[in-house]
């Protein structure tokens, strides 16, 4: 600490950045280098340089379509997971000790249990055979299978359950630096519960619903194993898009050119919500 | 305070029966008799686990898939831990942009980083390599021990360090005997987490894994994506079970949320 000019932090931290230059920074720029290279279905990937690849996505209808769904896929989830996430949060705030520790399990546990285990259970509930459908039937609610598997319903239902607990973490987080006092004082002055909340708690989390909101949305939009498994191979997002040209038409510049259109646009997205987000609720942001 | 209201709980009850729906549905398929994803209510039977003794590529997968959580979060703590004390303790020209740098695999969807880096290795000769693999694993998992080790270093009394040394500690005695004694915490924590992540990952590994290293989350979606069996339940059974006693070792020691969320 006191010696002067200190080379020490730089040689702590040299060998987790050079891993990261190599593994993480050089492959990302390569991409950018693989985009830019023309490719046939005859000869494979050629010579020279070309925006080619950027300017199929632009045109053709097929990919407007795909981002379309992903985007909007990505927004669904998001408003939903703000919608069931932050009273979920608010409700664990508020319950006894135990009972909270049981509750983080049970709420934060599946964060920890793969996707493709998650991603299962729904196939097995949302099928034509499934629980839910025999559920229905038996009740005599419906008379033939609801179709839920391969539909777009049937990803962001699977997505909600994959992704809300980032959203309940980040609210959870900003909830533990609330002013309960302030919360009484607006209840002794005869506020409701759903005022109390529209005025005083949602206000003051803004900012964990804000980055729980941009992981939410990040995470949605470039989700694969979701929908590719209750998506199947029709329900197309970018992810499984990505996967199809790389592993299946062995379109590498393709798929590298929708794998960076994909990061941009996710970036875009984020640092608007940020910048709008963090102008409107000025004051929370200290 | 404790007062909370009758809708809110039922909410909650609603939320909690959301989230556990699906995993409670895959251990109950689980136990089927049958040779298809059935309710076991009309016949139970241990078939489908013993099914699984019999599944070799899916238990070699599962022991390449420990080997690689181990030596990934192994290889990420060992970058992470210096980096992090060095983020924690020291003021220099650079370190936000250094710390952004570790942290950058949070920010990249894995999908984008699966394809980058079967790109790379395959140029540089490591695709379909089980160094290619591990090296991709423990880029993705170094920002989870980074987060919980700096956080674990910048909650503790610098002054301790200092007192050691003005009595003639070495720098290396005084990390060795009071600097990681009082981070072990999170450090212990952050392995725990990038080994959880690693051995779940998929996303990425599907483009950086090929037949002869796939994974066992790899190998799962491969089958799926084929067939949805009562066999992929059994596995998944014992891997939620596996994952359970996980928790319940990372909330005791440190509480969920905080481990999960990264903060001290």
């Amino acid at each position: 600490m006191n010696e002067p000019r200190n080379l020490l932090p730089y040689w702590l931290t040299v060998p987790g950045v050079l891993v990261m230059l190599a593994f993480v920074a050089l492959p990302m720029v390569l991409t950018l280098s693989l985009s830019l290279y023309p490719f046939s279905s005859a000869t494979g990937v050629g010579e020279g340089l070309t925006i080619a690849n950027y300017a199929d996505i632009a045109r053709d209808e097929y990919f407007h379509v795909i981002f379309m769904r992903t985007f909007g896929m990505a927004a669904l989830v998001t408003v939903i997971c703000i919608a069931i996430g932050v009273p979920e949060a608010y409700v664990l705030a508020h319950l006894s000790p135990r009972w909270r520790a049981i509750s983080m399990v049970i709420v934060l546990g599946p964060l920890l249990i793969s996707v493709v285990v998650r991603t299962l259970g729904w196939a097995v509930l949302l099928g034509n055979e499934g629980v839910i459908n025999k559920l229905l039937l038996a009740a005599g609610l419906v008379t033939e299978p609801v179709k839920m598997m391969f539909t777009f319903t049937g990803v962001v239902v699977a997505l909600v359950h994959v992704l809300v607990p980032f959203m309940v973490l980040a609210v959870w987080a900003s909830l533990q630096k609330l002013d309960a006092a302030t919360e009484q004082a607006a209840e002794s002055l005869g506020a409701s519960l759903p005022t109390v909340m529209r005025r005083i708690v949602f206000p003051q989390v803004i900012p964990g619903v804000l980055s729980g909101g941009l992981i939410v949305f990040a995470l949605a939009a470039s989700a694969f194993a979701t929908p590719a498994i209750i998506g199947g191979r029709r329900l197309k997002v970018v992810a499984t898009t990505i996967y199809d040209e790389f592993l299946g038409n062995l379109n590498w510049p393709l798929g590298a050119a929708l794998a960076l259109v994909l990061v941009v646009i996710v970036l875009c997205v984020s640092m608007g919500m940020n910048r709008y987000i963090e102008r409107k609720y000025k004051q929370v942001f200290v | 305070m404790s007062r909370t209201p009758r809708l809110l709980l039922a909410f909650h009850l609603l939320f909690a029966a959301f989230m556990l729906a699906p995993l409670v549905m895959v251990a109950l398929v689980s136990f089927t008799d049958k040779g298809y994803i059935a309710m076991p209510f009309d016949g139970a039977s241990w078939r489908w686990y013993r099914a699984i003794g019999d599944a070799s590529d899916f238990v070699t997968a599962f022991w390449r898939s420990l080997g690689l959580g181990t030596a990934a979060a192994t290889l990420a703590t060992l970058l992470a831990v210096p980096a992090g004390m060095a983020i924690a303790w020291h003021r220099f020209p650079g370190r936000d942009a250094l710390q952004g740098l570790l942290l950058s695999p949070l920010m990249v969807p894995h999908v984008v980083l699966g394809i980058a880096l079967l790109r790379f290795l395959t140029q540089i000769g490591g695709s379909s390599t089980l160094w290619g693999l591990t090296a991709a694993h423990t880029v993705i998992v170094l920002p989870y021990v980074l987060r919980l080790v700096v956080a674990a270093a910048t909650g503790f009394d610098r002054s301790i360090a200092q007192a050691a040394q003005s009595l003639g500690a070495s720098g290396w005695t005084v990390f060795r005997r009071i600097e990681l004694p009082l981070i072990l915490p999170g450090v212990a924590g952050g392995w725990l987490i990038a080994f959880i992540n690693s051995f779940d990952e998929l996303t990425m590994s599907i483009f950086v894994a090929s037949a002869t290293t796939e994974t066992l989350p790899v190998k799962m979606y491969h089958h799926i994506a084929h067939t949805i069996d009562p066999l992929l339940a059994s596995i998944s059974t014992v891997l939620i079970v596996l994952t359970l006693l996980l928790m319940m070792v990372l909330d005791r020691f440190y509480g969920l949320d905080r481990v999960l969320s990264g903060k001290s």
